[in-house]
């Protein structure tokens, strides 16, 4: 693990986002605050998880991070440079370094698209290379997640949900971004396909030296391989630290209520059997 | 009609889909299971192994004009699959009754979720409105949803999640049903709400007679509710036994990879699996 403190991939500082709405009876206006003075740091090519309850804010704090959003105030800074001071021509060139991965295969893939179109489409986006040479970093790309060649004209619904999501790395390693963020990505998954996609993240992770932020409610699951995890609560960022760490000394009362609500398959068997 | 011994029998149950020009797809094969009264009935499987269509065939909600049934599936000894929609609707609901797992298609966003618990009971029972209301407000407290009244009124998207599992379950439970196939009932909640819901389960399981088919890929969810458990794999049983024999000493490699995380051996997710393996429960 290279711990590069003084240059971190991904540096947020005081980062906000709230988003106005209407209220649906009277029209009148009134602000969401989705995260508010968030300061997070991703060190390069390790996994930094971020678990919080569902409102806390984790996805809103994704698609700012995947540049899908402006952040309404704050810093964000990507490889040592600052995207604040940026124009959106070169915002959109700093969009192929960061990719999203959802947590619904089947409804963020195409379906009519086989898997060889899926996986080319962004090169076909931004003009990249002959139809030949697209199809062939397709085939590449789908080797690499574990799918075999001969499936690149099966449609989406065509895998199953494992294979769906591994489809969906391929699409994402595609442009050859530099941050991977997965948004729940595993949890609609049971756990030997949650396991052999952990094992294939973790070897693109050492190949491509990738930075994952890792989206998760589970505490348990992300256990299993983040460096780091963030815990997040009402859109804050409430405790922040190496994995083991968080586990033995946790910091502050609601990642103790998090654990506490999360006991392993061993001591819920020894409870109920013994 | 007299106490069976099987609740639920299910016997070479098959299921293939078939679209007008396609080639039939086998979706559920040589499926045999017992479900027996106040026994809960887990059912594994990576998504696309069958799970959804075993349950929905269950209740009689497979699209007809495209699918293809065979075998046989006696719920206290009536037949289930030659039942004509009219004969199943009595039972769909009052006899087996089925929970979601996002809440959000059980309960729709433009009705009060209070009428909607009613309305279940309405349409089986032959009660006045108001006592079906009345029926609902005290199902809906067993489900453990403080301040009910103002819960009845509520429209969907004024409550969260862990209420909306909540209510669904509600619903489910409002005739009384002697099984319930609860199908994924905690993915779509965070850890605190899941783990609340799953107390309720338990108390449930604890204090009624109801037996449950448990569809979830979730070993934990498995291990606090199953007694026994199915594991599927491509449309077909692999292995069913006690719970906990299948989770101890599992005859099935595929059985083992459902119900055992592996993890990839890093150093700091070890060290702290191994400290959560020594917390107990709150």
């Amino acid at each position: 693990m290279n711990m590069d403190q003084q240059n971190p991939f991904v540096r947020v500082q005081y980062l906000s986002k709230s988003y106005v709405q209407r209220h649906p009876l009277t029209n009148a206006k009134f602000i969401v605050h989705a995260f508010d003075g968030v300061n997070l740091t991703i060190n390069r090519g390790t996994t930094l998880a971020l678990v919080g309850e569902s409102g806390a804010g984790k996805s809103s704090l994704a698609r700012c991070l995947a540049l899908l959003e402006r952040p309404a105030k704050g810093e964000l800074w990507f490889d040592g440079l600052n995207l604040a001071a940026f124009g959106n021509n070169q915002l959109s060139v700093m969009r192929r370094q960061v990719q999203l991965i959802f947590q619904d295969s089947a409804s963020s893939l195409n379906p009519r698209m086989t898997a060889a179109e899926i996986i080319a489409e962004p090169l076909v986006i931004q003009k990249e290379g002959t139809k030949a040479e697209q199809r062939q970093r397709a085939l590449a790309l789908m080797e690499e997640a574990g799918l075999p060649r001969e499936w690149e004209t099966k449609l989406p619904h065509e895998f199953s949900g494992g294979q769906r999501q591994r489809l969906a790395i391929a699409r994402a390693l595609t442009l050859r971004p530099k941050l991977l963020i997965l948004d729940e990505s595993l949890s609609n998954l049971d756990i030997a396909s949650q396991d052999q996609i952990l094992k294939l993240l973790s070897s693109l992770q050492k190949e491509h030296s990738l930075t994952y932020l890792h989206i998760s409610h589970d505490l348990r699951f992300v256990s299993q391989f983040a460096d780091e995890i963030a815990v997040m609560h009402e859109g804050k960022i409430i405790d922040k630290e190496p994995a083991a760490e968080l586990f033995t000394q946790p910091k502050d009362a609601y990642t103790e209520e998090l654990l506490a609500a999360m006991p392993t398959l061993e001591t819920i068997c020894a409870e109920r059997f013994d | 009609m007299p106490a069976h011994p099987k609740l639920l029998e299910v016997r070479d149950l098959g299921v293939e889909y078939r679209s007008s020009g396609g080639i039939p797809h086998t979706a559920v094969e040589n499926v045999s299971f017992d479900i027996g009264p106040g026994e809960v009935l887990g059912l594994m499987g990576e998504s696309g192994c069958g799970k959804t269509t075993l349950a929905l065939s269950l209740l009689g909600l497979l699209p007809g004009d495209c699918t293809q049934v065979s075998g046989s599936v006696l719920f206290q000894g009536q037949e289930l699959l030659s039942l004509r929609e009219r004969a199943f609707q009595k039972i769909r609901g009052a006899g087996i009754a089925m929970m979601n797992q996002e809440p959000g298609i059980s309960l729709s966003p433009v009705l009060r979720v209070g009428d909607q618990v009613a309305e279940v009971i309405h349409a089986h029972r032959d009660w006045t409105w108001k006592r079906c209301r009345a029926e609902a407000e005290s199902i809906i407290s067993r489900v453990g949803l403080p301040g009910t009244a103002r819960i009845f009124s509520a429209y969907p998207h004024q409550l969260s999640g862990g209420q909306l599992q909540r209510l669904a379950l509600a619903q489910a439970l409002a005739c009384d049903p002697e099984l319930l196939i609860a199908d994924e009932p905690t993915a779509a909640l965070d850890a605190l709400s899941q783990a609340e819901f799953l107390d309720l389960l338990e108390e449930l399981k604890a204090h009624s007679r109801i037996s449950v088919l448990l569809v979830s890929h979730t070993p934990e969810i498995q291990a606090s509710l199953a007694d026994r458990l199915i594991v599927m794999k491509d449309g077909r049983i692999v292995e069913q036994g006690s719970f906990i024999q299948l989770y101890r000493s599992p005859s099935d490699p595929y059985t083992r990879a459902m119900l055992r995380r592996e993890g990839d051996g890093r150093e700091t997710g070890s060290a702290a699996r191994e400290f959560v393996g020594q917390g107990g429960r709150a």
